[in-house]
């Protein structure tokens, strides 16, 4: 059955590896539904957060592949539930209509968005939150004349991780650990051993 | 200018030396134990060649003709000697022609470093002369890639290419360098090799609980088999295997990559796994009660139709590449690791069996292929002669001691499953990626690998052609292969395909061929050609005893089919002996 998976990855901060995880998902002839490359908690460790839509079964394949890179360090899939996460949006309106048949304060509240910019010829809000929430305020918005609309990709935080700083010193050590070397065979394998 | 240059060399560190990237590349070459080079020289790499002027006395370089002939040679090289096969090449067509060997070495887990020349660093994404983006062209298709722009970088990224191509499961990286780095001049502090990187973990470590549940397994079962692939090879664990199955009397099957890991003649390999294998290992996947895969990946030409495959059996993985396990096959117990130190792990614990009714249905269906196809092949009543006869014939002169090398096809077919293997790095060919023109470059590179053994190069007549200008390389380096063609003037596999599954018609498998014997000798290479039996064998012998090159055309049967054949899309029990 499919449903939403996000894929956490900490690399090494190389050139070329951005190419070398999407085309492990073009390949396979996934659609990504969002990307996101960031630092992460260490300092010199990048952090991928990957959203996809497939089954279970394509997921962990997949990030075993992943992982297999030698510039990967550590990759993790999660379910929503398994996560916390955001997404930012930004709305362009016009000020005029806007300001004459919405009651904007009203508007901002309910929707827990704020203005970034607010001149005369357009006005920007900007809500964050998940996708139900963004998507809300453009239909909302919508009547006003949305004259633009961007959402940047899934920022996630896994709930039960403790974090790279450790992890990293395991993968420092010249002699293997246990922890780090033993890939999971099956799902709850997986989760039981990246907890 | 020469104060300067003075003053800045006084405050180097003792160690260090002023020397160019080439320069640098050359002596990460020596410090890892490189002694041949398969390479053409271009545009872009020409200070890499200038450097490797001054080291000829140490580097062996081999000038091919055609790049894809030069990385089917490294393969060839890595494939008979265990060590990295290295690559030179150009920059734009140069490194766009090594893609397929890429490829190939990547799909068969091939070590291999190829350099490619890039253009100057300042001219990159400018669409410069010969500029193409070799790095994103080739990230599908290696392990591990990278560009270098400054010199500094050669040392400590070459340490890192070698210890990543050969470490874990084995494959090739790729390193560009753009000629602005070849050419810079830095202080060289010596070159040290790399044997650890943070991110990568070549070997999983081995999980005692998984080798005990395996053992367990493998005592309770009555009808035990075991598939064995180039993990054997690759790990060199050769005689741990064989202590292995000896120990528990268990029947061993091959994959074609890890044919010659286990003698032929040896009581416990019971043939070859897949499409055209033996019929025995096949239909009996289907009645074992346990399956020990060791170092093979479940091949869609191995297993057919995986919802038939071994459904009955418990099946127990062992592989060092953990992303494997559950891939295609779904593994009862998962043993990751080096099989080098899992296998006798695994035979400590297991018990001293012997199988034998369980054996002798090996040899009942070993019985019922001799007589369906075996003995028809071999020894023909038809005229024209056949594939396997051919092969045969080899056997008996070679003795089992020749490195064989073939192409794709028919032939490679036939050569595998006929041909007789009594150690181990024998077996040359390309498995994964079924590459038509790998034969005669990869037995220039396998006879480098192996310079006291003999290599013959079995191929086809379609794939002689695709890669035919290596005869050049053979012929300017005087490189003792022998070249075996087996003609049946038609793309043979494909034919036998348009007969069993399109009806006859054959479309565009028609091959024309050029006298072959007339291009050798153009070349300057030895050769003859037979068409009836009675000359096979001497036909053979001259072969093998002339000293240096030579080739000989073998005409067999145009319209033999290989069989037996598990047909796509059908279980490995409904293999068709005819």
């Amino acid at each position: 059955m499919k449903q939403e998976y996000t894929i956490t990855i900490y690399t090494e901060n190389q050139v070329g590896l951005l190419t070398r995880i999407a085309i492990m998902f073009s390949r396979r002839k996934i659609n990504v539904e969002s990307l996101n490359t960031s630092p992460s908690e260490v300092e010199g460790i990048h952090r991928f957060t990957i959203l996809i839509n497939v089954a279970e079964d394509v997921v962990r394949k997949l990030v075993r592949q992943i992982e297999k890179q030698v510039d990967v360090l550590k990759a993790y899939y999660n379910t929503n539930d398994e996560i916390i996460w955001q997404e930012l949006a930004l709305y362009k309106v016009p000020t005029d209509t806007i300001a004459e048949k919405a009651k904007v304060e009203r508007l901002l509240r309910a929707y827990g968005a704020r203005a970034v910019v607010i001149r005369k010829d357009y006005t920007i809000f900007e809500t964050t939150g998940q996708r139900e929430e963004t998507d809300t305020l453009i239909n909302v918005l919508a009547p006003f004349g949305l004259i633009e609309f961007v959402r940047s990709a899934r920022v996630a935080i896994i709930k039960n991780s403790k974090g790279f700083h450790e992890k990293l010193k395991e993968f420092e050590e010249t002699e293997p650990t246990k922890q780090i070397l033993t890939a999971p065979i099956t799902a709850e394998k997986a989760a039981e051993m990246d907890n | 200018m020469e104060t300067k240059a003075l003053n800045k060399k006084t405050t180097l560190p003792e160690t260090a030396i002023e020397i160019t990237g080439s320069e640098a590349l050359m002596k990460a070459l020596i410090a890892e134990g490189v002694e041949t080079i398969f390479g053409y020289p271009g545009g872009a790499i020409m200070p890499i060649y200038d450097a490797l002027y001054d080291y000829m006395d140490q580097l062996d370089h081999v000038l091919v003709r055609h790049e894809q002939g030069g990385i089917h040679a490294g393969q060839g090289f890595a494939r008979t000697s265990g060590k990295v096969g290295v690559v030179f090449a150009t920059s734009g067509p140069g490194a766009t022609n090594l893609v397929t060997g890429l490829a190939d070495a990547m799909i068969d887990s091939t070590p291999l470093v190829c350099i490619t020349g890039q253009v100057f660093a300042h001219l990159l994404g400018t669409d410069a002369f010969q500029e193409t983006d070799v790095i994103n062209i080739t990230t599908p298709v290696t392990k591990w890639n990278y560009q270098i722009t400054d010199a500094n970088e050669i040392p400590g990224v070459m340490a890192k290419a070698f210890y990543i191509a050969k470490s874990g499961r084995p494959g090739p990286v790729l390193i560009d360098i753009t000629k602005n780095a070849q050419l810079q001049k830095f202080n060289f502090e010596g070159y040290t090799s790399c044997n650890h990187i943070r991110s990568y973990r070549p070997k999983p470590i081995v999980r005692k609980e998984y080798v005990e549940a395996a053992a367990d397994l493998i005592n309770q079962a009555e009808r035990p088999l075991v598939l064995f692939g180039q993990g054997i090879i690759l790990g060199r664990a050769e005689e741990e295997f064989k202590t292995f199955i000896e120990k528990g009397g268990l029947p061993a099957a091959w994959t074609i990559l890890g044919l010659s890991a286990l003698p032929t003649d040896h009581p416990l390999n019971v043939g070859m796994l897949g499409m055209h294998g033996n019929y025995g290992p096949n239909v009996l996947t289907n009645e074992c009660d346990v399956l020990i895969a060791i170092g093979m990946r479940f091949d869609d030409r191995v297993t057919g139709r995986l919802d038939r495959y071994a459904k009955q059996a418990k099946v127990i993985h062992l592989d060092i590449d953990p992303s494997e396990v559950d891939k295609n096959v779904k593994a009862d117990v998962p043993v990751w690791g080096d099989c080098k130190d899992t296998l006798p792990l695994l035979t400590s614990l297991i018990k001293q069996r012997k199988h034998e009714s369980w054996l002798q249905k090996f040899k009942d269906c070993t019985e019922k292929e001799i007589e369906a196809v075996i003995d028809n092949e071999l020894h023909p009543t038809a005229d024209t002669m056949t594939m396997g006869e051919v092969i045969d014939q080899l056997n008996h002169l070679t003795k089992g001691d020749a490195i064989i090398v073939t192409d794709v096809g028919q032939h490679q077919m036939v050569a595998c499953r006929y041909a007789q293997f009594n150690q181990s790095k024998s077996n040359v060919t390309s498995g994964g990626l079924g590459t038509m023109g790998f034969a005669l470059p990869a037995a220039i590179g396998a006879k480098y690998g192996a310079k006291d053994r003999t290599v013959v190069a079995i191929i086809g007549d379609g794939g002689i052609q695709m890669t035919i200008q290596e005869l050049g390389t053979i012929m300017q380096s005087n490189v003792d292969v022998k070249i075996l063609i087996l003609n049946n003037q038609f793309l043979g596999m494909v034919r036998q395909w348009q007969q069993l599954f399109h009806e006859r018609r054959y479309s565009f498998v028609d091959i024309a061929s050029p006298d072959y014997v007339t291009v050798a000798k153009g070349y300057k290479i030895e050769g003859n050609s037979i068409k009836e039996r009675k000359d096979l064998k001497a036909a053979l012998k001259t072969m093998l005893d002339h000293k240096g090159p030579y080739l000989l055309e073998v005409f067999v049967g145009k319209e033999n089919n290989v069989f037996p054949m598990v047909p796509q899309g059908c279980g490995v029990s409904e293999i068709r002996l005819k």
